[in-house]
């Protein structure tokens, strides 16, 4: 238990996947200038983060692994993705429209979300048992939803601040980004 | 020949992917810690670009138009696959180095960009010439990025094992922080902000 209890913070909050792991940089830097959307975001990629984690396992103990075709991984996890979030797309579709509607595009951006085939890779890179890759995909899911919602707090103050012209938009975000990061050392240790 | 030299040019300033483009920037953040994980991503993501791009270019009139994203997206994680083979049979220091943003070149939307907008329209030679533009683009922006980085977080560059020079004084008490994650945040950000101040790209 305690261990599920530090891969889980570990991903969460000591190597948050967008802060450390720079993956998911596109929504972070891109989308996330309401905090309903970026909330809306969150919950999306950590789902499609759990399914396509254990889609991704299963893949390589029970089908890569037998037939020793370890190196077509990249080719399987990118395609169980792009099925995924179709599959997830019709299902939304069919069963509430209104949830799928205000997801819009962002439904399709997830395809080339790498922080959805970077949590199966982190995974498979530790060698993760199923709970254990399921926690992480978790904790992963959370920290990214997490620093999404702390951004869109303070990207809608930053279109405010009078900054200089040349950091105006993107420099100034990465900036705050920097400062993020260094907030987010303080959980160092915590486990 | 013309044409080929204008589609070069272009991807190496005017539509430098990470400094005007604002794309790829994932690995221009994760691998810029020093010069030798800089120089190997280039690498693998120029190789992909260039190869992905030929490919695509040459079969662009044979794929169908509702399902070109998915054989891009496979056209792609093969090249990704080769590299990644590559790397870990010849040079397999980076290979470990670079963990998992060698095979994340495959959601990289530089690569996925340049085929959707570029190589599935155009003939092959221009597509070629696209490609190492861009790829040469992102090249000396990531070794911009990672010069920095190495200098001011260790005091100096060490490239395959032979330090090359290191600096009196910051030698001995590098600023970290720049190795860190933070650093990369605050070097991207501000080489972006010095970008814009001094003209060479446009204010977004």
């Amino acid at each position: 238990m305690g261990e599920l209890w530090s891969i889980f913070i570990g991903m969460a909050l000591i190597n948050n996947i967008i802060l450390v792991k720079f993956l998911g940089l596109c929504p972070f830097f891109g989308i996330s200038k309401k905090l309903g959307i970026a909330v809306n975001m969150g919950v999306l990629v950590t789902a499609v983060m759990l399914v396509a984690s254990v889609a991704g396992w299963l893949i390589d103990n029970y089908v890569l692994a037998p037939l020793n075709a370890e190196y077509l991984n990249i080719i399987m996890y990118i395609l169980v993705i792009a099925t995924l979030v179709q599959m997830i797309e019709v299902f939304l579709k069919r069963t509430n429209y209104s949830l799928y509607n205000s997801f819009g595009i962002y439904l399709a951006l997830i395809v080339t979300n790498c922080a959805v085939l970077g949590i199966i890779l982190i995974s498979n890179d530790e060698g993760y048992s199923f709970i254990e890759s399921l926690i992480a995909a978790l904790g992963a899911g959370i920290g990214f939803t997490l620093v999404l919602a702390i951004m869109s707090g303070i990207r809608e103050r930053l279109e405010l601040a009078d900054c200089p012209r040349a950091l105006k938009g993107l420099p100034i975000a990465f900036i705050t980004g920097a400062l993020l990061v260094m907030a987010f050392y303080g959980f160092t240790g915590i486990v | 020949m013309s044409g080929f030299t204008k589609e070069f040019i272009k991807g190496l300033i005017t539509s430098n992917p990470i400094f005007v483009l604002a794309l790829g920037l994932c690995p221009a953040l994760a691998t810029t810690t020093s010069l030798e994980n800089a120089l190997g991503l280039s690498a693998a993501v120029t190789f992909v670009l260039l190869a992905s791009s030929t490919m695509i270019s040459l079969i662009r009139k044979f794929i169908p138009g509702t399902v070109r994203i998915p054989v891009f997206i496979i056209i792609i994680a093969t090249f990704v696959t080769v590299a990644n083979m590559l790397f870990q049979a010849y040079i397999p220091t980076i290979y470990n180095a670079l963990g998992i943003y060698l095979p994340l070149i495959v959601a990289y939307c530089i690569v996925l960009g340049r085929a959707e907008a570029f190589a599935s329209k155009n003939k092959v030679s221009r597509s070629i010439a696209d490609a190492l533009g861009i790829g040469i683009g992102f090249t000396l922006a990531l070794i911009l990025i990672a010069s920095i980085r190495e200098i001011l977080g260790t005091g100096g560059i060490s490239i395959f094992g032979n330090d090359l020079f290191t600096l009196p004084g910051l030698g001995d008490n590098p600023i970290y922080i720049f190795i860190l994650p933070a650093g990369a945040f605050l070097v991207v950000g501000l080489l972006l902000a010095l970008f814009r101040w001094t003209g060479v790209t446009k204010n977004g």
